[in-house]
């Protein structure tokens, strides 16, 4: 055995190169000769851009490096989530402020594409002719429209044909939607909401095990094993009696109109809304596509086969059609994710402060667009590369696993 | 063999004419029939309002904004007033027969193009033609009255970036995917590194930088025009995602193929340009498409810059207060622009994907 490897190694060694055949004319000798070459271009490139940069920089008299993050950026954020800011706080605490609100934004979209894409998805396989011809109506529209459009479209809808705050339309009890975007009524802050918290989690943590030892009971036994009522009673259960024994609270924070707006309740703003409505009808389009032909893709005699051994409807669906469907539905709802994010960055358009709204900003009054865009896109590659590791290891979870 | 009853008897009418193609498609089973009432429903509360508005109620004649606002329907009047801004932008107003003229020529060149019996090397030398004559008649020079490129807008710059996009991406994202499955480290690397940058990041910060940065890194006095700008933002864009298309087709052809043109004592441009390429690209074409569909909704985004593309024309039109509160006709107007290129461009990928069917996978 190891005498074989040993040998084959030795054949795999280059054997000294036949008389006459000249340096230039060996494969391998070319390969390095190309890659420096190609190299050696790059770095020339590369050194003559920077060395233009430098001469225009020196020209213009613009600074370099990131000194400027330290500075007071001087303008104000339409909003901020989870963290506060005022005109008087530096550049740094400004871009990340627009890297919440992207990511706030990115993460709604995605929970909603995901929901709206699947529900269209499953409507377009619907038997029902009208149901399913409608879904592709949505589709079709949706996606050969470019999104600029669509935001562009929503925005102006919303600022321009909704009535003005005073005459707010009142979408359900405490939700009023007006030109200036959505106020909502939401539970007055309650030291009970905290221990609710605590309470789910710890239903959360519940679940986990109560499925562990339904599992192995099913093991033993092969008795199956009650999921729902348990878990629903846990998830639901638990905050509900944290809330009871906190006094059942049910003060309401409800907006109510003052001299000129609203007072009190949540605020979504018209920028928000639309960023959120455009992305979200958007992708679902291309979501519902994926889901249609992730679906399509497992054959038929699979279902059949899976009724034929005595499962359940449910079953067969949670068992047997999902995890192939799945296997063929996230690598390209993955990318979808991908662009939904970066697709979150044309909210400069319409004014929503996400990372390249703040980014153009701080670009226009440093001067320094080097840097701003370096950040720029630096954040963007992390929260690409981010989504897609961790994508690469859900997919690597659920594939096939072949000889 | 008496008794049998051989008179012909129809088959019963719940299964066969529209009673029996609404029972087997709207009315199979509760919930369909309850998904059928809904979708209805939702139909009549919406169809009839939505066609009253843009149809009947509608302002179609060369009236007075003022005229607009007292009707209850959508107002084409403002498109009749204003079509030759959202389509043509600020170009010279007298000399707009040449945009006019350059978009049919290219409309032309695409139509030849679909029928397949064409797809020779003509064909490629009539686009570069097509292209030269396209910059001839919007730029002007050479006996026509110079126009500059800041006034080039509407239609034309939105065909412009996303065609000059498609014949130059193609040749170095060929390039590229060749690189990335190359067995050369250092090329493999810089092409994956390109490749995974340019995908990463959002195509909004690749225009930001084109427009911000590359007149940092051209020598001083040297001024890139800024259509030019953007069109390199976009040919970087798009090279790097098809690239990964067309290395799609390259990993689907079999191993065989290689080594086989390899066994034939081929060098690698001829085993590349006689065996690989024909059956890679043949299995890519629907992908890209698709990618060219993406990038001609993708050209949209160089309003954000300032270009007066079809979106950005459009909405300058309704920049005038008078006509401000008809942004929606303004913007149908132009989606249906948008979504006729697309459409046809899907429907005909998909009709590709049939007729080429051939070969590899039945």
């Amino acid at each position: 055995m190891t005498e074989n490897v040993a040998e084959g190694r030795r054949t795999a060694q280059p054997r000294k190169r036949a008389g006459g055949t000249p340096m230039w004319r060996d494969p391998r000798t070319r390969a390095i000769i190309y890659q420096i070459l190609v190299l050696g271009g790059v770095i020339l490139l590369v050194a003559y851009l920077v060395s233009n940069t430098m001469a225009n920089l020196e020209a213009r008299s613009i600074r370099t490096g990131f000194g400027f993050l330290d500075e007071e950026a001087g303008f104000n954020i339409g909003e901020s989530a989870f963290l506060a800011y005022q005109a008087a706080d530096s550049y740094g605490r400004a871009f990340l402020v627009g890297l919440i609100n992207t990511l706030r934004v990115a993460l709604l979209g995605i929970v909603l594409a995901t929901i709206v894409g699947t529900i269209i998805g499953i409507a377009r396989l619907s038997k029902n002719w009208l149901v399913a011809h409608l879904a592709s109506l949505y589709v079709e529209v949706m996606r050969n429209i470019p999104l600029l459009l669509q935001l562009f479209f929503w925005y102006s809808v919303i600022t321009g044909l909704l009535p003005a705050v005073r005459e707010a339309l009142n979408v359900m009890p405490g939700v009023f939607l007006s030109k200036s975007g959505l106020r909502y009524a939401v539970p007055e802050p309650h030291a009970v909401h905290g221990w609710m918290g605590l309470a789910f989690l710890i239903a959360v943590g519940g679940c986990v095990a109560y499925y562990r030892w339904a599992k192995r009971r099913q093991a033993r036994t092969g008795r199956e094993p009650t999921l729902v009522l348990p878990f629903a009673g846990l998830l639901l259960g638990l905050p509900a009696l944290a809330w009871l024994a906190g006094g059942a609270p049910t003060a309401m924070d409800v907006p109510t109109m003052g001299t000129f707006n609203f007072e009190g309740g949540a605020k979504i703003s018209p920028e928000f809304l639309a960023l959120l409505l455009g992305l979200t009808l958007y992708t679902a389009g291309f979501i519902a596509e994926i889901v249609r032909s992730g679906i399509l893709a497992v054959p038929w005699g699979q279902t059949e086969a899976a009724s034929a051994i005595g499962l359940s409807r449910a079953k067969v669906l949670r068992l047997v059609l999902l995890p192939q469907a799945l296997r063929i539905i996230v690598p390209p709802t993955t990318s979808q994710y991908l662009n939904l994010t970066k697709n979150s960055s044309l909210a400069v358009a319409i004014g929503y402060p996400d990372l390249v709204s703040v980014g153009n900003t701080t670009l226009n009054q440093t001067g320094q667009a080097i840097e701003c865009i370096a950040i720029m896109m630096a954040c963007y590659l992390t929260i690409s590369l981010s989504i897609s590791l961790f994508m690469n290891w859900y997919n690597a979870r659920i594939a096939l696993v072949e000889r | 063999m008496a008794g049998s009853d051989t008179t012909e008897r129809r088959p019963p009418v719940v299964t066969v004419g529209v009673l029996g193609w609404l029972r087997a498609n709207l009315f199979n089973g509760w919930f369909n029939s309850l998904l059928t009432l809904l979708a209805l429903w939702l139909l009549i509360e919406t169809v009839p309002p939505v066609l009253d508005w843009l149809l009947f109620s509608a302002v179609w004649g060369d009236v007075a904004p003022s005229v607009c606002k007292g009707a209850d329907g959508a107002c084409w009047a403002f498109i009749r007033e204003k079509y030759r801004l959202i389509l043509f932008g600020r170009f010279p107003f007298e000399a707009q027969w040449r945009p006019l003229l350059a978009v049919i020529l290219v409309l032309g060149l695409v139509g030849v193009s679909t029928n397949r019996r064409f797809w020779t090397k003509w064909l490629g030398l009539a686009w570069l033609i097509g292209m030269v004559v396209y910059l001839w008649l919007l730029g002007g020079g050479f006996g026509l009255q110079p126009v500059r490129t800041d006034l080039w807008g509407g239609l034309p710059l939105t065909l412009l970036l996303a065609i000059v996009g498609i014949i130059v991406a193609f040749p170095l994202s060929l390039l590229l995917a060749l690189g990335r499955r190359s067995n050369m480290p250092i090329i493999k690397a810089l092409c994956v590194g390109y490749i995974e940058l340019i995908r990463g990041v959002p195509l909004i910060t690749l225009l930001f930088m084109a427009s911000f940065m590359i007149p940092l890194f051209t020598p001083t006095g040297v001024n890139v025009d800024a259509v030019l700008r953007a069109q390199i933002a976009i040919i970087v864009f798009v090279s790097a995602y098809l690239s990964e298309v067309i290395r799609g087709g390259l990993q689907a052809l079999p191993r065989g193929q290689y080594e086989a043109a390899a066994a034939l004592g081929l060098t690698y441009w001829q085993m590349q340009r006689k065996v690989i390429l024909p059956q890679a690209l043949k299995i890519s074409i629907p992908p890209i498409v698709n990618t060219y569909i993406a990038m001609f909704k993708d050209t949209s985004l160089v309003a954000i810059i300032s270009l007066t593309d079809l979106l950005l024309a459009t909405r300058q039109a309704f920049a005038d207060p008078e006509w401000r509160p008809f942004f929606v006709e303004g913007y149908i107007f132009i989606a249906l622009i948008y979504w006729a290129f697309c459409f046809f461009m899907s429907k005909y990928s998909q009709h590709l994907e049939r007729v080429m069917a051939t070969g590899l996978n039945k």
